[in-house]
């Protein structure tokens, strides 16, 4: 046994190499990348793992490798698994042999996510098992029980960690990792793979047949446990029920639920020897829905009856908060502080020398009137340049902007998507576009990798997940295929010919697809690219505050004239934009 | 209450807040010690505000609620006083004097308090200011400014200094072990005076 102090999501992937996993499949999303990244980037790997286009392909390849007969785990965030969604609820039917593990990884609070959705109630959806970890200790054990489960079962097992497991911190105790020996090997079995309605409904019945033997397995597992210590009681599931430990007084009884569907029976017996119950839990009342089932006259606090938020994270005080307000006595006070008001916010900004930031500049500039439809990556911080005035979910920039073109919108429309955005559920978008004639520009915004999920490669890269050379795509290919007339690639540091591009697309019918093609300024920088950094000529410059405006963190105010920091990448764009020639190389990096 | 050491370290993503909180945990497992820590990873990493909750001994969840921490590292001035609220009454905080000025300043032309505003509205706290960045320039490299603060802070974190120090060189890059061990050391002294 060794303990180690790990990220939750290390310990995960540790959890996965100690059952042994086999096959590795999965989208990059935050707060779930770093499982795929560890495990991607071990020496010695007795597995297969790759970074998936989009998590609907991840599944469909996981699930595959679980037919089988091999352990595969399949990683991706929680809005990932709307898009994994399709085979997600037909794979209940058709079952596994080897273990099926989908880590969805939930985010309250959506630190860093479009919604707050809850993936229990997709387990729930599909009748599958669901593993909801409270700690990284117990995420770690989890995962690693949760291959034989899903054998034992012959179902997918969802588990789902939240952002405070993936990417909070502990010391973990580890088990040793374990060789894959397995080999996967089709059988053919037409009436459990091939879901035609004469066979799916019997595969329905048998799903069905096997939900006790769920419930009677899950609360056998010990993740479902409970003390009883009083009158009073306190349920939670998750990471609020850690929060739960450091509140709760020693006269009232707790209950702990990391495994679900609930057994029933168990839950009640519980329940009903108690006068008052408390359901804690993070996001919706899933927990507490069951409770309320099963508690007859017993009083239930929690989300339903407003004691409890829906939304956002719990942390231990405001679970103590939420003690209070239903007469239980936490025992532990928190000061009542708040922060120091009006200080300037320091949101996420684009880098220095990001290639995103000039073509936002340019689309302001050439399309001043026009609508900026853009999609999910470091490029939403647009938002900030005033070029992002839709995101809704992966791939929805060309989408939006068709469907509004076709509502009857006549201002020019300007989407904007990344390179792995585009080729995870843009490229059907831009199709749709041309086949159904929409007038509109789409650039795409190509720097070669996934940035911010962390840098993971795809297919455009180069690299597959492991590291080893693959033929990069051709988006401008892909956009031809499409039936695209007008595909320009520029480079997003040379302003004169993106804006030339721009404007020749404005002037044309039809889909047109700008590709603006320069290395993340990240990975160009550990790739050992060093262009000479800029500065200001404080005499030459007029103070006009242009450069200030274009938003590069590299760039100050002081004495109503520019200067340029140590953050300077050396783009070189300031220098294009700067009407008085005042910007010039000059020093080294 | 808790039994524990709450320790914060705040700063801007990309100063290293990462490491810092990897070294104590480091060291707590060096004594066989429980730890517990939450980090801000994803995309609030580009240049956005960003916090480490380290709890020493910690044995349940990873967050420090508000007015309970023992002790706050900032890496920014600004950020240190961001986060200052998180301090509990006579908590430490030891800070870097330094601050960098938000982009949001320049482009929307907000207010920003000076450093001397930042001093005096810090006046409660046992504030000790350190310039890391000198230091870490003194010890080789400025990229070992976070060493630096750790080294300074130590004399109020519930572990050995040899721990931090044996953590340290587990986890720095193995080329940066000389420069990093200065670091620390100097760090250690300077916070000592303060």
């Amino acid at each position: 046994m060794e303990r180690r102090y790990l990220l939750g999501n290390e310990a995960i992937a540790h959890g996965c190499l100690e059952s042994p996993v086999s096959f590795v499949s999965g989208y990059p999303g935050t707060p779930s990348s770093e499982v795929i990244e560890v495990l991607s980037s071990l020496p010695d790997r007795s597995y297969y793992a790759e970074w998936s286009v989009n998590e609907k392909v991840a599944l469909e390849n996981a699930l595959a490798a679980a037919w089988c007969g091999v352990r595969a785990l399949c990683t991706m965030k929680h809005v990932g698994l709307n898009v994994a969604a399709d085979p997600l609820m037909t794979s209940a039917y058709t079952g596994v042999t080897g273990g099926l593990v989908i880590m969805s990884a939930d985010d309250p609070y959506a630190h860093s996510s479009q919604n707050e959705q809850d993936s229990r109630m997709y387990a729930k959806f599909a009748q599958i098992p669901c593993l909801d970890p409270s700690t990284i200790q117990e995420a770690h054990d989890m995962v690693r029980d949760a291959f034989s489960l899903s054998e034992e079962l012959g179902l997918p097992v969802l588990f789902r960690p939240t952002t405070r497991i993936c990417h909070s911190k502990g010391d973990v105790e580890l088990g040793p990792v374990l060789q894959n020996t397995r080999k996967g090997e089709f059988h053919r079995d037409p009436r459990q793979y091939v879901v035609i309605p004469a066979h799916t409904r019997i595969l329905h019945r048998k799903l069905n047949e096997k939900q006790p033997k769920v419930r009677k397995r899950l609360g056998e597992l010990g993740y479902n446990h409970a003390v009883v210590k009083g009158s009073r009681a306190i349920v939670a599931s998750g990471i609020a029920a850690s929060y739960v430990q450091e509140v709760i007084p020693d006269n009232v009884s707790f209950m702990k639920v990391g495994a679900f569907p609930v057994d029933d029976e168990w839950l009640a017996d519980f329940i009903r020897i108690h006068e008052e119950v408390l359901v804690i839990e993070e996001l919706a009342p899933v927990l507490e829905e069951t409770v309320r089932e099963v508690a007859g006259c017993v009083t239930v606090y929690g989300k339903k009856d407003g004691h409890a938020p829906y939304e956002g994270e719990l942390s231990p005080a405001a679970v103590a908060g939420i003690m209070a307000s239903c007469g239980f006595t936490p025992s532990r006070i928190f000061p009542d502080v708040s922060p120091v008001p009006d200080l300037p916010p320091r949101p996420p900004i684009l880098c220095a020398g990001c290639m995103h930031r000039p073509v936002f500049y340019a689309i302001r500039k050439v399309f001043k009137d026009g609508i900026y439809p853009s999609d999910i990556g470091c490029y939403t911080l647009g938002l900030q340049l005033g070029a992002v005035d839709t995101t809704i979910c992966m791939g929805a920039s060309i989408t939006v902007g068709s469907g509004m073109v076709h509502a009857g919108e006549e201002r020019e429309i300007i989407a904007t998507i990344g390179d792995s955005t585009f080729l995870h559920t843009g490229i059907q978008g831009l199709m749709n576009a041309v086949y159904n004639d929409a007038r509109m520009t789409v650039v795409v915004l190509d720097n070669r990798i996934t940035a911010m999920t962390g840098h993971q490669p795809n297919p455009t890269t180069g690299l597959t997940a492991c590291g080893t050379p693959s033929a990069p795509v051709s988006i401008e290919a892909v956009c031809r295929a499409c039936g695209v007339g007008f595909v320009e690639t520029v480079d997003p540091y040379d302003m004169a010919t993106l804006t030339t591009a721009l404007k020749d697309a404005k002037e044309r019918p039809g889909v047109k697809v700008i590709i603006a093609r320069q290395h993340c300024v990240i990975t160009a920088r550990r790739a050992g690219i060093r262009r000479g950094r800029y500065l200001v000529d404080p005499e030459t410059c007029t103070g006009c505050g242009i450069c200030i405006a274009f938003g590069c963190p590299a760039i100050e105010r002081h004495d109503e004239k520019a200067s340029i920091n140590e953050l300077c990448s050396g783009c070189a764009v300031c220098a294009q934009l700067c009407p008085a020639g005042a910007i010039r190389k000059g020093g080294a990096r | 209450m808790t039994g524990g050491y709450d320790i914060m370290i705040v700063g801007i993503g990309g100063q290293g807040t990462i490491l810092a909180s990897n070294i104590l945990g480091g060291a707590c497992l060096i004594e066989k010690r429980s730890v517990r820590g939450a980090e801000t990873h994803g995309m609030a990493q580009r240049g956005g505000s960003v916090e480490s909750h380290i709890r020493v001994d910690g044995r349940h969840g990873p967050l420090i609620a508000p007015g309970t921490a023992d002790l706050l590292i900032g890496f920014d001035m600004l950020e240190a006083l961001r986060y200052s609220h998180f301090l509990k009454d006579g908590g430490r905080m030891v800070v870097n004097h330094h601050m960098v000025i938000p982009t949001s300043v320049y482009v929307q032309k907000l207010p920003l308090p000076s450093e001397e505003e930042i001093i005096s509205q810090l006046a409660g706290k046992d504030l000790c200011l350190i310039d890391a960045d000198a230091i870490a320039r003194e010890a080789g490299s400025p990229l070992s400014a976070n060493v630096v603060m750790l080294g300074a802070a130590s004399h109020h974190i519930p572990l050995a200094a040899e721990s931090l120090l044996l953590a340290i060189q587990r986890l720095v890059p193995p080329n940066t072990v000389v420069i990093n061990t200065k670091a620390f050391e100097l760090g250690r002294l300077a916070g000592q005076t303060c």
